[in-house]
């Protein structure tokens, strides 16, 4: 499974760095993201390309675990 | 999703009529809101720059700072960050600021002087979407500033403090704070405090919630082909329109006066109307967002989007020292001097932050 490390940088980019990631078509990522904004636009986009996104808070990130 | 698309072109609408209703109240045409004319007006007041038709502290900045400010603290959204290239993002703040002073308006004003039938505007809106396909180009490349850091609460909150304290100068009006004199220029038409205090909170509140950004708009539907925040462009537009519509109905006076020339706060210079929106938009996309998104970051904590609205204001005043803001008698020469110069400038800046693969 991948794990996409997208703490820190802010919007498009976490949603660009999920985008290039989920080309290589595997079944399950998860993503870190530090920022209510970027949690909100990677859950989004990755809805639209038909994964299954559960979020849980880890102290000050959000874990995006992707699945389809 | 369907409730977020609602929400945004809900808030669209309601900060449209209230951009409308704040020229009614007395702002300049077609300019219930423009940060980067507010911001430039602000400069002008602190005597950062001695342009006497635009000096005046506006309380629409301070109420979308604060607005923006409050509602992330009530959503515990308030996050106090920073770090990301901040030299780097008051470089593109500055050159950001002479674009949009070539065009006269930031993306904002943009929409609101199509709203109000000025046609320069289209030229800007055709710049703007270059500018953004420029800065998607090197999105797609790698392009990035890098992380941003957790920061202490106290550097977060120093932006917020800054916008109460330019509140307490406008009350206050000491002497050493500049006012366009009445009838003086731009910088004289303003509504009243209370107004622009209350729709710039409102407005800001909104922005917060929604996320809206008007480069970000265009920019994710090239991306992504996410059309959220472009849903939040269009509802202004629309909104703004009929605000006017109405107004000039109502009130018999003229909000929308479709047309080239006599345009209020305007020139019809089409090519440099256009390069100036192109750098605006090309600059914004390397920062994350809009000079409206960046006023609301820096409400949330972000201290490197604070730092962008310095480097907006420092533009600003450099734009008036050296003469190269554009007036409604057109652009001048030291002004497409300065655009050219930030086209390479912001190239440079692209490139040399492109390409890299993440450590």
């Amino acid at each position: 499974m991948k794990t996409i490390d997208a703490r820190g940088l802010s919007c498009p980019e976490p949603v660009i760095m999920t985008k290039n990631a989920l080309a290589s078509g595997e079944k399950e990522y998860e993503v870190l993201v530090d920022n209510v904004t970027a949690k909100e636009n990677v859950t989004r986009f990755a809805a639209h390309q038909g994964y299954q996104v559960n979020a849980t808070e880890q102290g000050e990130d959000y874990l995006l675990k992707l699945k389809k | 999703m369907k409730n977020e698309k609602t929400v945004i072109a809900g808030a669209g609408v309601v900060i449209g009529l209230i951009a409308a209703a704040l020229v009614f109240f007395g702002n300049p045409a077609n300019m219930g809101f423009c940060i980067a004319c507010f911001l430039r007006d602000t400069s002008g007041a602190l005597g950062l720059h001695s342009a006497a038709a635009v000096q005046y502290i506006r309380p629409e900045i301070i109420g979308l700072v604060l607005g923006s400010c409050i509602l992330a603290l009530v959503n515990k959204e308030f996050k106090p960050r920073g770090g990301s290239a901040p030299v780097t993002r008051f470089v593109l703040g500055m050159f950001v600021m002479i674009g949009c002073l070539m065009f006269l308006g930031c993306p904002f004003r943009m929409i609101l002087r199509l709203a109000g039938g000025d046609l320069n505007a289209v030229f800007g809106l055709v710049g703007f979407v270059a500018g953004i396909l420029a800065g998607v180009f090197f999105l797609k490349r790698g392009y990035t500033l890098k992380r941003s850091y957790k920061m202490q609460k106290t550097e977060g909150a120093l932006f917020p403090v800054v916008e109460i304290v330019l509140l307490v100068l406008l009350l206050a009006a000491p002497a050493f704070i500049h006012f366009t004199e009445p009838d003086g220029g731009p910088g004289a038409k303003h509504a009243a405090i209370v107004i622009s205090l209350a729709a710039g909170l409102i407005v800001g509140a909104l922005a917060q919630k929604t996320r809206l950004c008007m480069v970000g708009g265009i920019r994710d539907a090239v991306l992504f082909r996410e059309y959220k925040l472009l849903i939040g462009f269009a509802a202004i537009l629309i909104s703004a329109f009929v605000g006017n519509l109405i107004l000039s109905a109502v009130t018999g006076n003229t909000y929308f006066h479709l047309g080239f020339t006599g345009q209020a706060v305007a020139h019809t210079d089409g090519l440099w109307n256009a390069l100036g929106m192109m750098l605006a938009g090309f600059g914004c996309v390397l920062l994350g967002g809009c000079p409206l998104r960046q006023l609301v970051l820096a409400g949330e904590g972000n201290t490197d989007s604070a730092v962008a609205v310095f480097g907006l204001m420092t533009g600003a005043a450099i734009a008036h020292n050296f003469g190269l803001a554009s007036s409604a008698d057109g652009p001048t020469a030291n002004g497409k001097i300065a655009v050219v110069i930030g086209f390479v400038v912001v190239c440079v800046i692209a490139a040399l932050n492109s390409g890299k693969k993440e450590a």
